[in-house]
Parts: C-alpha cells; structure tokens; sequence
C-alpha cells in the first residue's frame, strides 16, 4: 500500500504573458472580457471585473469564446460562387477581386436605382455605421433584424414611456422588493439578470416568473406563473383591473408625469375625436382642479385634476384616466373572466395584484435626496416604489405583442414605479420619447442619398412611406397601413418580397450577419426554395446576393460573392451611444473592441470594408475633396466621425486632451484611451439626476452637456398615445391619408391609443379543435441565435434539442421514453424527438432555438447531431398566415409592428413511436462545406504546458 | 489502497446554492477553458464537430425536474464536481498513490505522473465526479483551481475557483469548512447546507443549499392572505363610485 505521501506542486504557475481586456461578443450583452495571452494565442477568458455590465462574471458562452474565436468554421479568404446556389461551391478570391465584383454590382446599381440594392444586417452592433452607410447609399431598404427580434418591446416602450427594457433601462436590483419577470426564460440579457436575481435572493425580494415553461430564471423564481402563450396581455390587464378597482395607482405620479390628466376630446363625428383638446399653442390641455379651468399641460403651480370633466364646443371631454379607468373596470377583465383563457387561477392574479399594490405602497421607499423637476418645484425627497418589471421576446413575438407590451407598461407606469427607487430605471441615452426620435424616411433617387434616416418613430398616417399610388416604398413594406409602426422594419419579409418582385423586384441583396437561410427565416424550406429560384431565362429570381459573415453558416451557401468577417477578438468596434450602448441607469457608458490577436487568414472586419466599398463607390462622408478616403478603416471612422459637431461614435475621452465627456473634438487617441481602461468609458450620474430623469431638470441638464440631445427635452409617459389615435381616424375616414379598404377594418381595431388585447391571429384563423397546442422555442442560455452552435465546447451541452412536450399532452397521446412526433402546424410538419417536461404549460411544447443545423454547414461533419435529431420549428411557421377565404394573404405578423408572429403557432401531435434512422424531418440535403470539417479530436491548451 | 491524511489542516470546498443555481452552465465551461490549459494534461475533446462529442469536464450541471403532490413541476439545476470528501473512496482505491488528499488543505488531487489510467477511482466515486480523458489516458478531477487559489500572479481577490470567479448568479461560493466563522460554514449553518449522499459515509467538505419553497397558487394551495388588501375601495361611501373615489384621493394629495 503505497503510504501517504504528497508530491511538490507549484501552486504559483505563470498564468498568462499578457492580458489584453476588450468587449465580449458571443451574445448581444456586451461583457467586458480580459484576454490572457499566451504564446500569441489566446489561453483564457475571464470577465472584467471592473466592466459595469458583467462585474467580473461571465457567462458559459462568453467562455468558450476561445472555442469560437478558433472555430474550423472560419471563413478563410473572399469567395465567389461556383456551383448552384445552395450547394456550398465556392472560390476563393483576392479582396481586390471581390471588392471590383461589389463595386461593379454596386455602383450603377446606385446610379440608376438604388432602391433595387436591399441592404440589411442581422445582429449588427453597428447600426449608427452602417445605417449611416445605407443612407449613403441611398437605398431606403436597410434595417437590422428588430423585425423578427423584439420590435414590439422596443417600440411599445419608446411609444409609452421613451424606452423599455434591457438595453433601455434595469430594475433597481438593489432596491427593488417585488421583481416580475415576464416572457424570457433563460435569456436577454444574459450576465446582468442573472447579477439582479442574485442580488434580490440576497435582499430577500420576491422573484415571480411569468413563463410557459418552467426552466432557467423561473426555476429560481419564488412563484411561477405558467402562462398560456399570448395571454399575457390579457393577464396584465387583469392585474390592472383589481389595482384599479382598489384605488391603488399613484395618482400623484400620474398627473405629474404622465397624460392622465390630458384631455381628451370625446365628439363621433368629429375628424379630432379622441385626440387631446390643445391650446392655441398646440399644448395639450388639462383641467386645473384650482380653478376648474383647462390649461396647458405643462402650465408651473398647476394641480391637474383627473375627476373632473370639461364641457366644450357642444361636447364633454374627459381625462385620459377616465378613458382608461372605463376601459378596465369593465368585467371582461375581472381575473375570472381571463382566469381559462390565460391557464392561470383567479385567485392567483388577484394575490398577484394585491402583493404588487402591497408592495408599491406599504413598503413605500423614501431617499432623503433633494431634486427639482422640470417645472422647476423642488422635491425634498425622492419616493419610490419597489416593483419592477422586465420582460421580452415571450409576450413580444406574438401578433398582438404591441399592444401586450404597452399594457405591461401601463401597469409599471400606474403603479407609479418607473424612474423611481426601487422600480425601473433607464439607462443613457433614454429616457428618450417618440418625438425626439427621428421619423422613417425613404426619400430616394439615383446617384443621391437617402433623404434621413431609414427608421424611426411615425407620428400619423402622414408619416408612412408610401408612393403617390399608395404602395410600399420599401421592399419590406415597412412604415405601411400593413404595420404602420414598424419601427425596426421587418427583415424577415425581404427575402419571400423580393422572390415575389412586390412592391418592386430587386438587384442586389446585401446581407451581414443575418442566417436568413436557416433559423432566421420563417418557413425555412421555402425560403431555401426562394434563394435558389430562377426564372424563365434562367437567371435567379433574387439577380445578386451579397454576404458577410465571420462564418460558414447556411446562408453563406446561398449567395454569390462572400465578404469574410473577423472573429471578434480580430476587429475594431464600438458600442455606441448612437446605437444602445451599455449604460448604467446610473452612468454613461460605452465601450469598444480591438483586435487583441491578428486574423491569421485573408479576412477583414466587415465594417472596414464598408468603408472601403462607399470610398470606391464615391459615397458621400467617405471621400475628401481630394478624392482620398475620408476614413483609413472602421478604427478611424470609430475615432474621428462626427455625427454633430463635437459628438462623435464614442463619447468618452474626446477632446485634445482626451478629457471631453459626450462632447468634444475627435480624438485621434481615443482607442488608445479606451484600451487603457478596458475598453470601456463610463461616466456617473450626478446623485440627484438619477432617478425622476424624464422630468428631473438636473438629469436633462446633464445629458446636455454630454452630448445625448442638444436641448432639455423633459415629456410626459404616454398611457394614451395620441398617434395611434390618428391611425384609427384615418382608418375611420377623416384626414386625406387613407388606408386601403382591405385594411381599413384592422387599422381601426388594432391602433387602440389603450391596449386591448386580441387573440394571436394564428388561432382566429385555423381550427383550434384542430391545432390545441402552442409550439415555442427558446434560447438556452449557454448558447445564442447561430453564432455557438458549432461550438466544441458548447455543442457538448447543446448539441441537439428534442421538443419537449408538457406532461398532459405525453400522457394524452401516450409518449414515453425514445418516442419521435410529427408535429403539424397548418402550414407543415416536422418529425422529430420528444422529451417529456411536467414544469411546462399544459398546452404547450418547446425546443431550443437555432440548434438545428445544415449538414455541411459550419464545419461540421456530416452526421452532426445538430443535422441529424436537430431541428428548426421554422419549417412549420409561415411568414403570411393560412387563408382566411378573403383572397388575401395576411402576414404572420403583429398588425402595428410588423413583429414576426414565432409563438402564435398552433399545432397538433401524433406519436410516430420509434424512428430508427433518428433524422427528423424535414432534412435538408447536404452542402459542401467551403471551409472543410472540423478536427477529429481537440486538445486545447495542449501548448500552453 | 492509498493512504489519506490523518487531518487535514483546512476542508477547503464549496458551498453551491440550489435556490439561486439558474443551470447557465457558466461554470461548466470556464472551469473546461481555465483546466484545459493549467494543472496536468488537457481536457480533450473527442469528435469536437461529430455526431456524439465526447470531451473531458470536471463540473457538469444536471437539471432534474421535482414533481410533489399538490405543487406545480419544479426545475432543479444541480452542478456536480468533486465534493473533496474527507474520506475519499477515490483515494483510498488507487493502487499507485496517484489519488491523493492534501494534509495542507484537503484538496483531493491526481498526481498525473503516477496515474495509470485504470479507472478504479471512478468506480469508487459514488458522485460520479471523476472523468478518465481519452486522449491522454490519465484520471481528471476537479482541482478546486489549487493552481489559481494560491497563485502569487493572480491578484489576491480573484484567487478562487474558476467556476467561483465566473458564476453570473453568485450561487457558488469558496472557502474553509473548517473555519466555524469562514463564508462558507456561515453560510451552511444558516441554510441548512446538504451534505450529498451522507449515506455512502465519504464524508464530503461541499456543501448544497436547498431550494426555498415556493410560492405558487395550485389546486391545492390558494393562499389568499393579502386579498383584504385588494378590496374594492369603499363605493359606499360615495354616491359617484369611482370618479367619487378618485374626486376624494386627489384632495388628499
């Protein structure tokens, strides 16, 4: 027996030779990351633990950065397509080569018409660079991937309040006691959610989960609210109903800080009906209760009344809040009445609402800070109420997810708890209302650039873009009476519009980033079909595709020429203030990446080479007088574009003396000074501007001088917005913009300036006796969208996803261990395994999202399990709904947004038993991988010892 | 058979929070990226692109569903690594002494050199907590980073366990067990820290919090205790209902 007996171990090895700190990339949260070097190759990756997004921490994606980072699905050099489209045939080329094919596409394609050159990006950072790019250009087709994300979220809440959540604003982890969390299981954002929840199992705070499904975050939760996807809305109009019905709401708040008191003006015939009663001044009115005389809205020393009504011009107008206070106290939203629909006990949403008004107002929270507001009055305190919300794609990617996500936050405003202690805050740049953000444009003509900006925030019918005959001026119909508030455009039609030539056929599509081939795209197999379709002269449908990506992902199979992006530990970027940077609702932040290791392949970063093609094409910002490039690459651009005078992309360390905070000159040291501090900036809110800031005078003061706008811009939230209102006008025949008449009924019954609730269009249309079942998918949180899936050491924890069905539906239909489904939507059906989960919604089942892959595609071998038992629930959600007998194709869509419609799917199960092949189905031939397969076998770190 | 310590100076370990653990498998992968490159040979990956990939991890996370009578379908994610027991069955099977506990510390570590690859400790782990890495033929097992916590180049507040150092929700934390006043016996005592499996008499230093009940409304349990809380507002008291109500509540403003 060999005896004790301890060998010497160094227990003070070197770690690294370097450490180089930039900004994580493998999901949108934007971490910051140290870099320990090794031998010039990276050896390990830690968060930052001065980075106000993560802390220190770091997510399992963030950790296998190294995996990505050394990925054998790298693209390798430029390549033009060889074979067929779709079969994966590839050459590679010089950049010179590929960048003359893109100029020569590109070039009199802006001469003639460059509305036929579709430019859109995927999970781009860089949105403020290549919108500007694409305005440019001149395109007005250009928008990121919000469409099919989370536009519904983003812009209910510019509407309602000027922001919403994760990259718009935060709970108070630290002081909130009552956090709901609605629609995200495992998701955005990833590092800081997981921070606040453990923070509030530290404060003792009550978590409740808001989900479907039962798995990540609301595992955790204290009480799990096991939702029917898409009733939300209707759930929170419940809540809103008992709050109401018991006098609990801040009323205070309300007529200080939101329309509520606002008149509106209640006449049928009129062409103004349900718009606010204004002043010669144009300012809304309200009745002071002093004097029971309306003023304007904003009038200093004023007590608005919200009781009261005002007889005007042969008409009674009322306050919004007794609109609203009708609307809900009726009793089809007693929590009885919503209680089957939403799979949720009475009981529990009336205990629900009761601990939030328990909490908003017994635990009242006071912190002795002096402010003023906007009106100038001084407060001696601040008081808040510690409830708070945050929630996504799970109530947004529904067809009525506008107007469920206004709801939500009505209840926040309502119970008084945004931009005080203990609720929910935003972070720089918002606040920031509807009306400061810029309106859509789509001015275009041959040679020029676009007239403004693609996309932004309609104000009435008079801000669609729509042609003198009234069709779509963009080729994803955005900003129509189809989905007159797309905000965020709608990426995922571009492609079924272009095959289709409707509004208008176009050239060249450029894509970045984006897996519109795959897990992107509804209706995966026909969009296939789309991209590689030819017409009679056998010429593709779709004449020329253009795309970047850092990977050999499906779509890359897909298009003509390929531009090869970096890793993102090989480039330049910035998280800038012009985009959603990653601020603190208590700082000023934003932060860069740099290339922390050299591409050791013919690769560029995609935005330098943007910059590269606008000098070749002579666009306009991207040539001096002289003819020279105005920026040497995206570094440059980072560094010296100036949007106004003296703000630029980043808004830390400007000036000569790298001093200038937000505003300043350009600064040709400004990377330099962000890698000094870890690739990030950050600048505190003084104490008193932190909280109150869309009305706190010393925050709006302070967002001045830094550049975030240019004047005080101090609002009130918008329980009733006015602009829908205007729609619905239209749609009722007032005004010279007019709707067509197949749309005219939606238009009214939809552009509610309250949120109602409507049942996901899906169901209205198939036979639910039919299709009983909700179909879902979710991100897991150890891996995001496509950009992981290939990952050797994720892939190990989420190499494959079985549909997991809930208890009920096994037991119904019989499913036991090993069985396989064919699950049938109205549109298709996929074949495919099924793990039982009893911590599920009844009615409900649920996959991993874009774990599903292509064989041949991302360097995987042919027999990946992700190509085999993977699987996309794509194939069975169509981008337009099932007929519904009007000779229409409607899309599967949220009518105000446009807002991909993924979680209204309704299916049916059959139990298929054993499948001994274990494919599902449908399975999609293979591609030649242009990059080859990846390594039998991996020893990383093998070097290091 | 070798020999463990007779004490050990320190019970060095973990205390691992099950209320808290959202199964986002962080720690699972930095403690891969961190262990892959330090003490002993590599974590390898077998057929890293293939059909089934096989790589060595010396934390994995598991997730379990609790079904009770009367409460909704719970989810639990369980992370398990070595539990460093202080009577280590893995250590007292090796045949070359390979498998050893430290006096200093109790860290139970393999000393690569001697290991041959025979498995025996696996086998005699009732927590499943060692893996044999194909490739290199040698035992791995969690180290606690006792090449990070002790480590002079490594700033002094970031001398814990990758899988520490990572964890976004905080649910994992480090220290000496055999300190009464250390974080973690702290910890333990106050929220009833598990001992996994006491029954196999190994003794394990890790410690796991259970999950706090919860909350949810079922069939079964209807707890009501605030509804007076939400009762109407007193209509009675005015003749106007609810505008006579909010007509009063904006006096008192």
């Amino acid at each position: 027996m060999p005896p004790y007996d301890q060998p010497a171990l160094d227990t003070s090895p070197e770690v690294s030779d370097e450490i180089r700190k930039t900004t994580c990339y493998m999901c949108a949260c934007r971490c910051g990351i140290n870099v320990h070097m090794k031998n010039g190759k990276v050896k390990y990756i830690e968060g930052n633990r001065d980075h106000p997004v993560n802390r220190g921490v770091l997510c399992a994606k963030g950790s296998a950065g190294i995996m990505q980072h050394y990925a054998p699905s790298r693209l390798k050099a430029p390549m033009k397509r060889v074979g067929e489209r779709g079969s994966g045939e590839f050459e590679e080329i010089s950049w010179d080569e590929a960048l003359d094919i893109a100029v020569s596409w590109l070039k009199p394609l802006r001469e003639q018409s460059p509305e036929k050159m579709a430019f859109f990006t995927g999970r781009d950072q860089s949105q403020s660079m290549t919108g500007w790019w694409a305005q440019a250009y001149g395109t007005p087709n250009h928008a990121a991937h919000g469409g099919f994300c989370s536009v519904n979220m983003a812009a209910a809440g510019i509407y309602t309040m000027g922001g919403s959540f994760w990259e718009f604003g935060a709970p108070d982890w630290e002081r909130t006691r009552l956090f709901m969390l609605f629609g995200v299981a495992e998701d955005h954002d990833s590092n800081p959610i997981k921070i606040g929840l453990s923070k509030l199992k530290e404060t003792g705070a009550k978590i409740i989960g808001v989900n479907p499904i039962r798995s990540g975050y609301n595992a955790i939760a204290d009480e799990w609210v096991g939702i029917t996807p898409g009733t939300d809305g209707l759930f929170v109009l419940a809540l809103i109903h008992e709050l109401l019905k018991a006098g609990k709401v801040d009323l205070d708040y309300l007529i200080r800080y939101t329309n509520a008191p606002f008149l509106v003006i209640e006449d049928a015939n009129s062409p103004e009906n349900g718009l606010f009663l204004r002043d010669e001044n144009d300012k809304p009115l309200v009745l002071d209760r002093a004097t029971g005389k309306p003023v304007a809205f904003d009038t200093p020393g004023i007590k608005p009344d919200l009781a009261g009504s005002y007889r005007h011009g042969g008409a009674t107008h009322r306050p919004v809040f007794q609109l609203l206070a009708e609307k809900y106290l009726s009793d089809e939203h007693t929590p009885e009445a919503v209680a089957e629909q939403c799979g949720v006990p009475a009981e529990q949403i009336r205990r629900i609402a009761a601990e939030l008004a328990h909490v908003a107002f017994e635990e009242e929270i006071v912190i002795e800070r002096p402010w003023t507001d906007w009106k100038g009055e001084k407060h001696e305190r601040m008081i808040g109420r510690p409830v708070s919300f945050h929630a996504m794609r799970g109530i947004s990617a529904h067809s009525n997810g506008f107007q469920t996500c206004r709801a939500l936050h009505i209840l926040q405003i309502l119970l008084g708890s945004v931009e005080v202690p203990g609720g929910f805050r935003f972070k720089p740049p918002y606040p920031k209302p509807a009306t400061a953000h810029p309106k859509p444009h789509a001015g275009y003509a041959p040679g020029q650039p676009l007239d403004g900006p693609h996309l932004g925030y309609p104000q009435g019918p008079e801000d669609l873009l729509l042609d003198e005959n009234g069709n779509a001026k963009r080729i994803d119909k955005a900003f129509t009476w189809e989905t007159p508030l797309s905000a965020h455009g709608l990426m995922h039609m571009v492609i079924s519009n272009a095959h289709a030539g409707t509004p208008y056929k176009i050239d060249t599509l450029f894509m970045y980033m984006a897996n519109m081939s795959w897990n992107s795209s509804m209706n995966t197999s026909k969009v296939i079909e789309m991209l590689k379709d030819k017409d009679e002269n056998g010429e593709y449908v779709i004449p020329r595709i253009i795309y970047s990506d850092a990977y050999s992902s499906e779509m890359v199979a897909f298009a003509d020429l390929i531009l090869p992006d970096t890793t993102y530990l090989e480039r330049h970027d910035c998280i800038s203030m012009f985009d959603r940077p990653i601020c603190e609702a208590e700082a000023m932040a934003d932060s860069i990446r740099w290339p922390v290791v050299e591409p050791d392949r013919d690769v560029r970063p995609f935005q330098s080479v943007l910059i590269d093609i606008g000098y070749r094409l002579g666009l306009p910002g991207m040539v001096n007088e002289d003819g020279s490039p105005t920026f040497k690459d995206y570094a440059d651009y980072i560094q010296m574009h100036e949007r106004r005078p003296g703000v630029g992309p980043l808004a830390g360390f400007r000036g000569p003396d790298g001093k200038g905070e937000g505003r300043g000159e350009p600064n040709p040291n400004q990377i330099e000074a962000y890698k000094a501090n870890g690739s990030f900036w950050i600048g505190h809110i003084p104490e008193e501007a932190q909280f109150f800031k869309p009305w706190n005078a010393a925050y709006q003061d302070w967002a001045v001088a830094r550049g975030l706008y240019d004047k005080p811009q101090p609002y009130v939230f918008q329980l009733y917005v006015e602009p829908m209102q205007k729609f619905r006008l239209a749609a009722e025949g007032h005004g010279d913009h007019q709707p067509p008449e197949h749309l005219r009924e939606q238009v009214r019954s939809t552009m509610d300036p309250l949120p109602i609730w409507w049942p996901p269009v899906e169901e209205t249309i198939v036979d639910t006796k039919e299709f009983p079942y909700h179909a879902l998918t979710q991100r897991p949180m150890a891996m995001y969208h496509s950009w992981g899936t290939q990952n050797a050491w994720l892939r190990q924890i989420h190499g494959a996803n079985p549909l997991f069905v809930s208890g009920e539906i096994c037991d119904e239909h019989g499913f036991t261990d090993g069985d396989w489904a064919r699950v049938s939507s109205a549109h298709g059906s996929i074949t495919v395994p099924v793990s039982r989960m009893d911590a599920l919604n009844g009615k409900t089942m649920w996959t991993w999202n874009a774990i599903g892959k292509r064989s041949g595609a991302w360097a995987l071998k042919e027999d990946a399990s992700e190509a085999t038992r993977g699987f996309l629930l794509n194939h069975i959600i169509h981008e337009l709904l099932p007929p519904k007998g009007d000779g229409m194709r409607w899309t599967n869509s949220d009518p105000i947004t446009g807002q991909a419609a993924w979680f209204d799917l309704r299916v049916k199960i059959e139990n298929v038993g054993k499948k001994p092949d274990g494919i599902s189905l449908p399975h999609t031939p293979p591609e030649t991988s242009p990059v080859g397969v990846g390594p039998d076998t991996l020893e990383y770190g093998k070097d290091f010892s | 058979m070798t020999a463990l310590p007779q004490t050990t100076e320190k019970k060095l370990g973990l205390v691992i929070d099950l209320d808290i653990c959202v199964g986002c498998h962080a720690c699972v992968v930095n403690c891969k990226e961190w262990n892959t490159s330090n003490y002993g040979a590599p974590l390898s990956d077998i057929d890293p692109y293939g059909a089934e990939p096989m790589g060595t991890f010396l934390n994995r996370v598991h997730s379990y569903e609790v079904k009770s009578e009367g409460c909704n379908a719970q989810t639990v994610h369980f992370p398990k690594s070595c539990l460093h027991c202080d009577d280590a069955p893995c250590v007292t099977v090796c045949p070359t002494g390979a498998s050893y506990k430290r006096a200093e510390d109790g860290i139970v570590l393999v000393n690569e050199d001697n290991c041959i690859g025979c498995g025996l400790c696996a086998w005699a782990c009732p927590y499943g907590a060692r893996e044999l890495d194909q490739m290199e033929g040698v035992m791995k097992k969690c180290t606690l980073c006792v090449d990070r916590i002790y480590n002079e180049n490594i700033p002094e507040i970031d001398r814990l366990p990758a899988c520490v150092r990572t964890c976004p929700a905080g649910a994992r934390h480090f220290g000496d067990f055999a300190d009464p006043d250390s974080n973690v016996s702290r910890l333990s005592a106050e929220r009833g820290g598990m001992e996994l499996m006491p029954e196999q008499g190994t003794k394990p230093v890790n410690r796991y919090l259970p999950p706090r009940p919860k909350s949810d409304v079922t069939a079964e349990n209807k707890i009501d205790l605030l509804a007076p809380y939400l009762a109407p507002m007193d209509e009675a008291d005015s003749a106007k209902g609810f505008l006579g109500w909010l007509d009063k509540a904006l006096e008192k403003i």
